[in-house]
């Protein structure tokens, strides 16, 4: 513990001399026609595959494929190192002195929420393509906010609803003992029950700093459950799916749902641990014409030359919807009021080659539809990131919570 | 028996029989890693918080070798400890031995620095999810021992960690070279006297203890994700598993190393929750009974 104190002290100390030493003069050299994006993610942590550089080179590319705007778009980027104090003073530096217009991408629910607040009292733009939690469009939802690639209740409703539908009836978790782990278990053990399923049993793992899951793989496994559920993320579920391998567990029958997976989780596992995953997307590189030729685009920049997360190609989408909407209705009313700004957005549907065509609701769901995957077999991938098999596509009406179950206070009546 | 232990546990015996196993394991890992840092500390008195990364960087460079040269875990298995020993021996030559004179502390700041600095390297070369590493064909499959799965990769982590405690521990007791290594440790000027080459002793001691969290890291790559965070979530609880033994007692980290592995795995039955702090009470407890360690030379 004190190794993990001691390094964000002195990373805290780090950044604030940089931030510290940052020209005032760059915000104001930029005049009135511009808008400017800030990129906050995970730079250095577990989270930077699927989010980090990715995201900014996939803002750039919508930025890029924006003709004739008429006015300039600025993009800085900054790590908040997993930690929700970081990640607020980054945001509010950010927009008290830098003159950022709209906070992009934002991976890990708890400096979501932070950040979902500050950019509410200022009025700016938060478009949220990183965090996972559904109260962003339930009780914490904002006029100034819009949930873009997906969240904890459309996992749980993919994965768990299509588990249970295939006989997976009897679950057991092995959950993150955090705020996002709870969120994903209890959304997932609804739609188990409601299925008709029941949850026999569930363990809760220290996080961060547990590397051997074998102990509670081997309870789910003496649980006697079809499923095990996997309510973590990242290196946890990469250590999960490796060590039940290992140990047999998917070879006697037991399936394993990976409830938050990335194509970067898989490519870290390898096929041949990780074939036979069941996981939920809402985006995959090769998923039809347009979502390769995307990634074709987008590539040459990416970070060794990994295919985009869904995440990065949210932030794509959202760029572009953004830049198409402060075109329309001009760059000193976007500035003015970002609350304004994100009405014109739900007004209009959004559509680019990542999510096709996608609608916000009132409560600021972006709504697109999920897909349910299955991991190839080494035999069946025919080249490089070629991971998945389609399973089913889950209609966009149904791939997130109905507005009335939400409880968001935008919407009622 | 058997039922004995499910009518007071409350948990069936098999699965308390499998936990027991595992933290054996886990134990093994535990007693590897603190065994190079009692290594260090004990011979050259520095708190090498480098070891987390270059119990990384055998993983990486086991896996670099499989990728880039199609050597596979065995070769590995020599190379990447000789490897990184080697990168430990220029790290000590340049670095680390200009601050014998000074405060423990400041060796722990020197490598704790050099640590991050490693880490943030891999990190920016290799990215943060990892890498894949298969257990080798001659090591995997499964024995089924009736209570439990034990994949016989598990079975050989434990006997080889078990085997290079022994080996460690009889060089250093046992031999002409470890005696001088502990005359050395005792009495450096006296030593040299005698016309041996103390420095030039104490830069393989360094690169020793450093092929031993990097041949630790070649057994890990094939069960754990190969990335540039799995030393620093090691490392603290090794770091707890040394202060427990005693600081430098070879033989004490060995023995805690082992036992916490147990001691944790059976929490992790009884309370999940509290498996990641177990370590961190006991040695909370055991620095107020005895503050040299259990092990240790007070």
């Amino acid at each position: 513990m004190t190794n993990t104190t001691r390094r964000g002290v002195l990373a805290g100390a780090a950044a604030t001399a940089a931030w510290g030493a940052l020209p005032l003069s760059r915000a104001r050299a930029q005049g009135a026609n511009s808008v400017k994006i800030g990129v906050l993610n995970d730079q250095s942590g577990l989270y930077r595959d699927i989010t980090g550089p990715g995201s900014t080179a996939c803002v750039r590319q919508a930025i890029r494929e924006m003709n004739a705007l008429g006015f300039n778009v600025e993009v800085v980027e900054a790590d908040h190192q997993n930690r929700p104090d970081v990640g607020a003073n980054i945001v509010r530096q950010w927009i008290d002195r830098d003159g950022v217009d709209v906070i992009m991408d934002v991976p890990t629910s708890s400096i979501a929420l932070a950040v979902n607040g500050i950019v509410r009292e200022k009025n700016k733009v938060f478009l949220a393509s990183g965090p996972a939690t559904s109260d962003l469009t339930g009780a914490q939802c904002s006029p100034n906010m819009v949930h873009w690639t997906y969240d904890t209740w459309m996992l749980a409703r993919g994965t768990g609803g299509a588990m249970v539908a295939a006989g997976g009836d009897t679950w057991f978790f092995i959950t993150a003992d955090y705020a996002f782990g709870h969120a994903l278990e209890r959304d997932t053990s609804n739609f188990v029950r409601q299925a008709g399923g029941r949850v026999l049993g569930t363990v809760r793992t220290p996080f961060p700093g547990t590397t051997d899951f074998s102990s509670f793989l081997l309870q789910a496994q003496a649980s006697r459950a079809k499923v095990i559920g996997l309510a973590n993320a990242g290196g946890d579920t990469i250590n999960c799916i490796k060590q039940a391998a290992e140990f047999g567990i998917t070879r006697r029958g037991t399936k394993l749902a990976g409830l938050l997976v990335f194509v970067n989780d898989i490519h870290a596992l390898g096929l041949q641990t990780a074939q036979g995953l069941v996981l939920t997307e809402t985006f995959y590189w090769d998923l039809n014409d347009r979502t390769r030729a995307f990634t074709a685009r987008v590539l040459p920049n990416m970070p060794a030359q990994n295919r985009p997360s869904m995440i990065q190609a949210g932030c794509y989408s959202a760029t572009l919807h953004y830049l198409k909407t402060v075109k329309e209705m001009g760059v000193a009313a976007a500035k003015a009021d970002g609350a304004a700004t994100v009405t014109r957005m739900k007004a209009m549907p959004a559509e680019d080659d990542a999510f096709g065509r996608s609608t916000i609701r009132p409560d600021g769901r972006n709504l697109h539809p999920a897909h349910l995957f299955e991991v190839k077999a080494p035999s069946e991938s025919r080249g490089a990131w070629d991971y998945y098999k389609p399973l089913q596509t889950v209609p966009a009406d149904q791939a997130f919570r109905p507005m009335a179950d939400g409880g968001c206070s935008l919407v009622r009546s | 028996m058997l039922e004995f232990f499910e009518t007071i546990t409350g948990i069936p015996a098999p699965l308390l029989f499998g936990q027991l196993l595992l933290g054996l394991i886990n134990g093994a890992f535990y007693a590897m890693l603190s065994l190079g840092l009692a290594v260090i500390f004990g011979l050259l008195n520095i708190i090498n918080f480098t070891h987390g990364s270059q119990f990384m960087m055998g993983a990486f460079v086991a896996w670099m070798l499989l990728a880039w040269a199609g050597i596979g875990y065995w070769g590995a298995l020599v190379l990447a400890p000789l490897i990184v020993g080697a990168t430990g021996v220029v790290i000590e030559r340049l670095m680390i031995s200009r601050l014998y004179k000074l405060d423990h502390l400041y060796g722990l700041l020197l490598t704790f620095g050099i640590g991050l600095m490693i880490e943030g390297y891999f990190r920016n070369e290799f990215g943060s999810s990892g890498l894949p590493y298969r257990i080798p064909a001659e090591l995997s499959g499964a024995w089924d021992l009736g209570f439990m799965f034990m994949p016989v990769y598990r079975g050989w982590v434990v006997v080889f960690a078990l085997a290079t405690c022994l080996a460690t521990w009889l060089v250093i007791e046992k031999t002409r070279l470890g005696a001088y290594l502990r005359a050395a440790t005792e009495n450096a000027p006296l030593v040299q006297a005698f016309g041996v080459n103390v420095p030039r002793m104490i830069t393989l001691t360094y690169g020793a203890g450093v092929g031993l969290a990097a041949l630790a890291g070649v057994l890990a790559a094939p069960i754990y994700s190969v990335n540039p965070q799995m030393g620093t979530n090691l490392i603290i609880v090794v770091f707890a598993v040394v202060v427990i033994g005693g600081m430098g007692s070879i033989l004490g980290s060995v023995i805690t190393g082992f036992s916490l592995g147990v001691i944790e795995g059976l929490t992790k039955v009884f309370w999940p929750e509290a498996s990641a702090v177990v370590i961190f009470v006991i040695m909370a407890i055991v620095l107020l009974a005895r503050p040299a360690g259990l092990f240790g030379r007070a």
